[in-house]
């Protein structure tokens, strides 16, 4: 069977120079969970926006055996759901339900079964009370389960989560990660956090400088590339002596 | 989150709110229509016009004073016209002009606060107003939120770092450079945000096409106090004489 994400020797450069990914291999298998760590600007979104085809870079990408080329992009993109990191790009429809039923719409279901998927969806998410809602109404955490609510009326394979506890509160990070648990999809968690992905993901890759350095369990690769609370290195560059 | 004020006023309740905002719409332009076709200003008439928007105000439990002070938002534009007018020797036209955008802007005004933007503008589509259009202006006003608390967050941080006390010692020159740098910004990252918005879009399979869920359907009780209103508006139209302010 192939692999859910097949990614191989993947590089792009950004149009003003700066090379944003330098070879990447990776290859996630069917129904696991893998986290992604990485410093800020080690190349974690880009890569992550090469997976559905928003960019295009050298290299060879498969999603569920299909190569990231413009006739498949349709069926990629309703195999892949991304919940993006900012909340309110994600928003954009003047009601909650109405956003929720965004994606399925999309995919050419007629209007009760996109609506059946948006409510089902939302009541997974715990937000069925806020269907009406307009987005600017809500809270982060209400944001964040409403765009996660978007992608799943989708029925994806693929889950990817950009930086999902961020602006969550710890109440709100728990109930985020038991809804991820009960979720049977396959999930690519792009995070800095590494409780979160040790509860969660069976398996981490980081990134550096554009390409994967080191791959394991998460415990591993967080220890190996001191991917805790490390004062003395966030704040070498301030030290004067 | 500090929502717009417009915002707050349009979603408390009153018969005004509950009314079909199909039936506001429709009532708010024949009321723009009675009064942009006045021959002239006439003081009864007109006093009937502003009555009948003051009576609603009231009956949407609307602030009077807040609202009659931001329908004088529209003045410095139609006050520029009356000027021109006021020079050229036509006082009656400058009169007109500026009674005329007063009180329109003000029944605009009472529109817009007691109809939440989404309902008014599902009603504007379902009345057949073009898609593309309906679509842009819910895009305008669903990040309008996002650009204003970020404008909101950048000034309070400006604060923080004590803009206020700078503010009282430099010029005029210094605060229109850091004014002009916050708008520079903004600017930039509204255009960063609008691109992540694309790809969001994208993501989720957007193809160049807005689907969206039909609207739900109206309620046939809320229809006869627009109804009303804009039949009031009429009559005080015809109570001029049937004159045209064009020549038949």
């Amino acid at each position: 069977m192939a692999a859910l994400i097949e990614v191989h020797n993947l590089r792009f450069r950004y149009p003003d120079g700066t090379e944003a990914l330098r070879g990447v291999d990776f290859r996630l298998e069917g129904r696991e969970t893998v986290a992604l760590f990485g410093p800020n600007g080690s190349g974690k979104t880009t890569f992550v926006l090469h997976l559905v085809g928003l960019l295009r870079g050298e290299g060879e990408i498969r999603i569920c055996g299909l190569p990231v080329e413009k006739e498949h992009l349709k069926t990629i993109r309703s195999r892949v759901g991304i919940v993006f990191q900012d909340a309110d790009v994600q928003l954009f429809m003047p009601s909650v339900l109405e956003d929720a039923a965004f994606g399925p719409l999309n995919l050419g279901l007629p209007e009760a079964e996109a609506k059946r998927r948006a409510r089902r969806a939302l009541e997974q998410v715990g937000m069925a009370g806020a269907a009406e809602k307009a987005p600017y109404h809500l809270s982060a955490g209400e944001k964040r389960r409403v765009a996660l609510a978007g992608v799943l009326a989708m029925e994806p394979e693929i889950l990817i989560l950009d930086e999902p506890t961020t602006f969550l509160d710890p109440p709100g990070r728990e109930a985020l990660l038991s809804l991820l648990q009960g979720l049977p999809q396959a999930k690519f968690l792009v995070t800095h956090d590494v409780e979160f992905a040790l509860a969660l993901a069976g398996r981490a890759v980081f990134f550096e400088e554009g390409r994967i350095v080191g791959e394991g369990p998460v415990a591993e690769v967080a220890r190996k590339h001191q991917w805790t609370v490390n004062q003395r290195r966030f704040f070498s560059g301030a030290q004067t002596g | 989150m500090h929502h717009v004020v417009l915002d707050e006023w349009s979603r408390r309740t009153s018969p005004v709110h509950r009314a079909e905002p199909r039936g506001k719409l429709l009532g708010a332009l024949a009321f723009l229509v009675c009064v942009a076709t006045a021959p002239r200003i006439e003081v009864p008439q007109f006093g009937g016009y502003l009555l009948l928007v003051l009576a609603g105000i009231s009956l949407a439990k609307l602030p009077v004073v807040p609202v009659i002070a931001r329908a004088a938002v529209v003045l410095p534009f139609s006050g520029v016209f009356a000027v021109m007018s006021a020079v050229a020797g036509d006082t009656d036209r400058a009169m007109a002009v500026v009674v005329k955008s007063y009180v329109s802007a003000l029944a605009v005004l009472l529109l817009v606060a007691t109809t939440p933007l989404p309902r008014l503008l599902r009603a504007a589509e379902r009345l057949g107003a073009p898609r593309m259009v309906i679509v842009v202006v819910q895009f305008l006003y669903r990040y309008l939120f996002v650009i204003s608390e970020q404008a909101q967050h950048m000034r309070q941080a400006a604060r923080c770092r004590g803009e206020l006390a700078r503010r009282r010692s430099a010029g005029w020159r210094a605060r229109f450079r850091a004014a002009a740098g916050a708008l520079a910004v903004l600017f930039g990252r509204s255009y960063e945000r609008a691109a992540a918005i694309h790809q969001a879009m994208l993501a989720r399979g957007f193809d160049g096409r807005i689907r969206s869920l039909a609207p739900p359907a109206g309620s046939a009780t809320g229809w006869w106090l627009p109804a009303a209103a804009a039949l009031v508006a009429v009559a005080i139209r015809l109570a001029h004489r049937m004159e045209f302010p064009w020549p038949l």
